[in-house]
């Protein structure tokens, strides 16, 4: 058996490089091909603006209007909106907790653990993949905002920054949803597992009520969770209502506070999944 | 059995896989006890076992998916711990699940791996059009995967495994799951490459498939070698085919035990109304048996010769059966039992 002419050989970390953007490519393709997974990703954030603005909108008091007024419903979805983005980017997640935890089940993992590929690259290109298509999401987030009155206060370049902080975060949870999803017996836990600690830590945040209305202990725990940080940071770039001034460091200076947690959770989490992945098992 | 003979006279370069004493264990379970095994360049190798015989995890730490406990194995050459790269490019890998990317379809998940393969654009292209030809994919190969059968399936993974001309190729329980039809096919194709000169590990819950496509079958349980040697040399030590009797009358147990002891060629077991023995010779025997039971007016409600299944292989070395609890039944074994031989 003659063997197929091997590419030339390129240093390892371009061969990582390769592998990631073709795994990544096949995640993307393979989400388009599954048209209603893609329509109800895409609406559950849209639902949730249409829920928050509408039914919560005049209840939650924003500095700087009068309290049940229109103005004050108004500013509420300026307040509102960067916390769905918050929210929404957190989501991502699941994406990965859910499509590696089938890919185990497939079997796909064990063919590629049994390629001469760059390891690590499944997950590089598993997180790549799901932190991109939040792109889409964003997109239709934005224009649906746009409808319920929120607005872009704050100059391109501060809107682009803000996108692309939410990109990072994003790719960010993603390590994260990585790990679990490379931990969990099946894919049935898979679709629990990987939204169960999303949905305490968007709320526990200051995505949707001001963090001074939480009892002390919250406020803490709030202030410190680096989805407010992100939140808070992504208002001050939009140019929308930040709500009442806090002590918090954190939130003072939310932008590089959500960039530091970025890194320290990668930092933490992608070493965790790619050894999850080598010594990951099929099901 | 000669394999501790063929593994004390081990010449390396003859061998595509070799494994010594391999032992893995998941935390209290030993799922590997030692095993020994060679698959010679170029021949089939059949690994024959139950369900949790260890099969699988053979077959994983040889793909490099698992790190044994202890024991050394090469393939191709290649230490498959410390060596892992290299054993990857020289091996094709098909679990017991169709591994491939349902979303995409069948030429792009050929075009996916070829790429994660490292192999030249143009070369996996014209590779995987070769494939999808010789696979009877062709007219498949836009849609995605999840529109193909279980056959298709199976046949479009074995193809993603084929994408770099292995030398070596591992079948994990390639069949399993498939409907008649499609195993046969699948067969088919594994002879092909096999005739084409590569190494084929294939393991197996069915004996029948174990016998089709193996030159050499080892038999494991409880994650041991209990067994190994040829399709016949197995069957001539269960003692090959059984005839098996059902009488119209009980009564006449004696009778039939008398009347048959001339054909059969071991001793006879009488259950209630069923006789049970040893014969050789094929399916003459069947009709001698008839006459010698009429001569003596016996009735007879059935009457078959039945191939030695994995049960009787179990049996006769184990002393216990093969659990095949989650076996679904092939259509073959229907045939063995009513006096088919091939």
């Amino acid at each position: 058996m003659s063997s197929p002419a091997i590419q030339a050989k390129r240093p390892a970390l371009g061969w990582t490089v390769h592998d990631a953007l073709i795994i990544a490519r096949a995640t993307i393709v393979a989400s388009f091909r599954i048209p209603e997974a893609l329509f109800f990703q895409l609406i559950q954030p849209v639902i949730f603006v249409l829920l928050f603005a509408y039914v919560f909108g005049g209840a939650i008091p924003i500095p700087g209007a009068e309290p049940g007024s229109a103005a004050d419903a108004s500013l509420y979805r300026q307040y509102l909106m960067p916390g769905i983005f918050g929210q929404t980017v957190a989501f991502a997640a699941a994406a990965s907790t859910v499509g590696l935890a089938e890919a185990m089940q497939r079997g796909i993992i064990d063919r590629y653990r049994a390629l001469p590929m760059s390891q690590p690259a499944v997950l590089l290109g598993n997180t790549l993949a799901n932190a991109l298509r939040q792109i889409l999401v964003l997109t239709v987030l934005s224009i649906t905002g746009f409808i319920v009155g929120w607005r872009i206060n704050d100059g391109i370049l501060n809107a682009i920054y803000a996108y692309l902080l939410l990109l990072l975060f994003a790719y960010t949870v993603t390590w994260v949803g990585a790990f679990v999803g490379l931990s969990v017996p099946n894919t049935e836990t898979a679709n629990t597992a990987g939204l169960i600690w999303i949905f305490p830590l968007t709320f526990l945040s200051n995505a949707f009520v001001p963090i001074t209305s939480l009892p002390g202990w919250l406020q803490w725990f709030a202030a410190f969770n680096p989805i407010s940080s992100l939140v808070q940071a992504t208002r001050e770039l939009f140019g929308n209502p930040t709500g009442a001034p806090t002590d918090f460091w954190t939130l003072n200076n939310a932008a590089l506070y959500t960039v530091i947690s970025c890194v320290v959770v990668i930092a933490i989490f992608a070493p965790l999944a790619v050894r999850k992945y080598r010594t990951a098992a099929s099901k | 059995m000669h394999h501790s003979g063929v593994l004390s006279c081990l010449v390396t370069s003859d061998y595509a896989v070799e494994a010594h004493g391999l032992v893995k264990e998941f935390g209290d379970v030993k799922a590997l006890n030692g095993i020994d095994l060679v698959v010679p360049r170029g021949q089939v190798v059949g690994l024959l076992g139950p369900n949790g015989s260890g099969k699988t995890t053979t077959v994983r730490i040889l793909a490099t998916l698992l790190k044994a406990t202890a024991g050394s194995a090469k393939v191709a050459g290649f230490d498959v711990a410390k060596q892992a790269d290299e054993v990857r490019r020289s091996i094709g890998l098909t679990g017991q699940y169709a591994a491939v990317d349902e979303f995409l379809t069948g030429r792009e998940n050929l075009a996916m791996f070829g790429g994660l393969f490292h192999l030249d654009k143009n070369y996996v292209a014209t590779r995987a059009d070769e494939l999808l030809e010789k696979f009877d994919l062709s007219d498949a190969a836009n849609r995605p995967a999840k529109t193909y059968s279980g056959g298709m399936r199976r046949r479009l993974d074995l193809a993603a495994s084929l994408i770099a001309r292995p030398g070596i190729l591992f079948l994990d329980e390639p069949t399993t799951g498939l409907d008649p039809r499609s195993r046969i096919g699948l067969w088919n194709v594994i002879t092909e490459l096999v005739a084409e000169g590569t190494t084929v590990l294939l393991t197996t819950q069915y004996l029948d498939e174990a016998d089709q496509l193996a030159d050499d079958i080892v038999v494991i349980d409880h994650g041991k070698v209990i067994a190994h040697g040829t399709s016949s040399e197995l069957k001539d030590q269960i003692g090959g085919d059984r005839l098996e009797i059902t009488l119209d009358n009980p009564d006449q147990a004696a009778n039939a035990i008398s009347a048959l002891a001339p054909i059969v060629s071991g001793e006879a077991t009488m259950d209630d109304s069923r006789y049970s023995a040893p014969v050789s010779g094929g399916s003459p025997v069947l009709i001698e048996a008839v006459r010698a039971l009429d001569a003596q007016h016996i009735g007879v409600a059935d009457i078959g010769l039945r191939r030695p299944t994995l049960d009787d292989v179990f049996l006769t070395l184990t002393g216990h059966g093969a659990e095949e609890d989650e076996r679904p039944e092939p259509s073959t074994s229907k045939r063995g039992r009513r006096g088919g031989r091939r």
